[in-house]
């Protein structure tokens, strides 16, 4: 066994999670709702299930990201971050919100679409391709970064 | 429910505001001499938010905005953030327990600490209670006709606006407070409950922006339930950061003080907070 234990590597990878879900959910809300205006506050088409877990999910990330970053300095202050399996972390957490953004929120509750007047596949296909690229690099970055004590 | 004078809640509400106001200032100053008598200083910050709540409490209910409130969504939902989220964050922020337990003759600071252990207190400081207290009061609001009643009915306007002062400084003092509680939840309960809560308010704005409000129509709805839905998020944030900073002061996981990474604070640190 090394001197890092394998702990720490997962609080680095928790940490970056919470703050790369939470991140992505304030790109959403100021690139697309506010910036774009792409996505509307709301469209008729919404049902109530759609609004609980958009309720969820955009309250869920305002908090994840704070409390990701004060992880990240928790973790600076004890000089146990481990900086590939934060960043790994941030790509899996954006990744993960991005991909039920798509899938679950815009299509199976109809919770708004990415654009309107548009034919959506491209967007939908861009959409979540990015979710499984940003996924994808995250599991590749936190492979990598994985401390040398799990091989013994 | 036949004749309706929605003047009449104004005016009421517009008097008691700034009286009630402007007891709690005066009640507040009043301990601050008398604790400085008694050789403890109290900080200048905690009399600036008090001070800073007391204001931001009673411009929501007298007053230019209160009067729009009555006319417009927009104006009703900046008076509805000022009463029930930024000022009884500020009124927590100035302390207001901790002052009176330093103030009060030891009787009485013996008394009022026996009612903060009481169960009542004990169920009512819950987390998850004080957050249905707060947004479930909000729920019954907005979900039902009672704001419409409320601002028919001086006597029920009155207590609606009590309601969400109060339950605000609840969940505040909960999440963020400085003053001693019965028992305080750990770091991760505390920001589980935000989170639900925050949704179920987010969840609310967007309701009430879908569905409209029969018993009431202004034509400014829309507006209205985005700055709910938008300034909620914005107290909450600072809620969130309130909650995570006290914990990385703490010493962050685990609890433990690993002193050579620790730099030295400035000043005492508050034992009853």
């Amino acid at each position: 066994m090394t001197a890092r234990p394998s702990g720490q590597a997962g609080r680095s990878t928790a940490s970056g999670g919470l703050a790369g879900l939470g991140l992505v959910a304030f790109v959403d809300e100021t690139v697309f709702h506010q910036l774009l205006h792409w996505h509307h506050f709301y469209d008729r088409s919404t049902a109530d299930a759609g609004l609980v877990s958009d309720g969820i999910f955009h309250a869920f990330g305002f908090v994840a990201v704070v409390t990701g970053l004060f992880l990240l300095a928790d973790l600076r202050r004890r000089r146990t971050l481990v900086v590939g399996r934060w960043v790994g972390g941030v790509l899996l957490g954006a990744g993960a919100f991005q991909l039920y953004d798509g899938l679950v929120q815009h299509k199976v509750f109809g919770l708004h679409q990415i654009r309107y007047g548009v034919d959506l596949v491209a967007y939908d296909v861009t959409w979540n391709v990015l979710a499984a690229v940003l996924l994808l690099a995250g599991a590749v970055v936190t492979l990598r970064a994985r401390p040398a004590a799990v091989t013994a | 429910m036949t004749h309706e004078h929605p003047a009449g809640t104004v005016d009421l509400l517009a008097v008691l505001g700034p009286v009630v106001g402007l007891v709690a200032l005066a009640a507040y100053a009043l301990a601050v001499v008398a604790s400085r008598r008694r050789g403890r200083s109290w900080p200048l910050s905690r009399s600036l938010a008090w001070t800073a709540g007391c204001l931001t409490a009673t411009a929501a209910v007298s007053g230019p905005l209160a009067t729009a409130s009555t006319m417009s969504w927009t104006a009703h939902m900046a008076g509805h953030l000022l009463l029930g989220m930024l000022g009884p964050l500020l009124l927590v922020l100035g302390g207001p327990v901790t002052l009176a337990l330093r103030a009060l003759p030891v009787t009485g600071a013996r008394r009022l600490s026996r009612v903060l252990r009481s169960r009542p207190l004990r169920v009512l400081t819950e987390p998850s209670v004080a957050a249905v207290l707060d947004v479930g009061g909000l729920w019954l609001l907005y979900a039902t006709p009672l704001l419409a009643l409320a601002h028919a009915h001086p006597g029920v306007g009155l207590l609606v606006h009590a309601h969400v002062l109060l339950a605000g400084h609840l969940f505040s003092a909960v999440m963020v407070g400085r003053d001693p509680l019965p028992h305080r939840r750990g770091t991760r309960h505390l920001l589980v409950v935000l989170v639900l809560a925050l949704a179920a308010h987010d969840v609310l704005a967007k309701r009430l922006y879908a569905y409209g409000y029969a018993p009431m129509s202004m034509a400014d709805l829309p507006q209205g339930a985005q700055l709910m839905y938008y300034g909620g998020d914005a107290v909450d944030l600072l809620l969130a950061v309130l909650v995570c900073l006290r914990w990385y002061r703490a010493g962050g996981r685990s609890g433990q003080r690993q002193l050579h990474l620790e730099r030295p604070r400035p000043g005492p640190q508050g034992v009853l907070g």
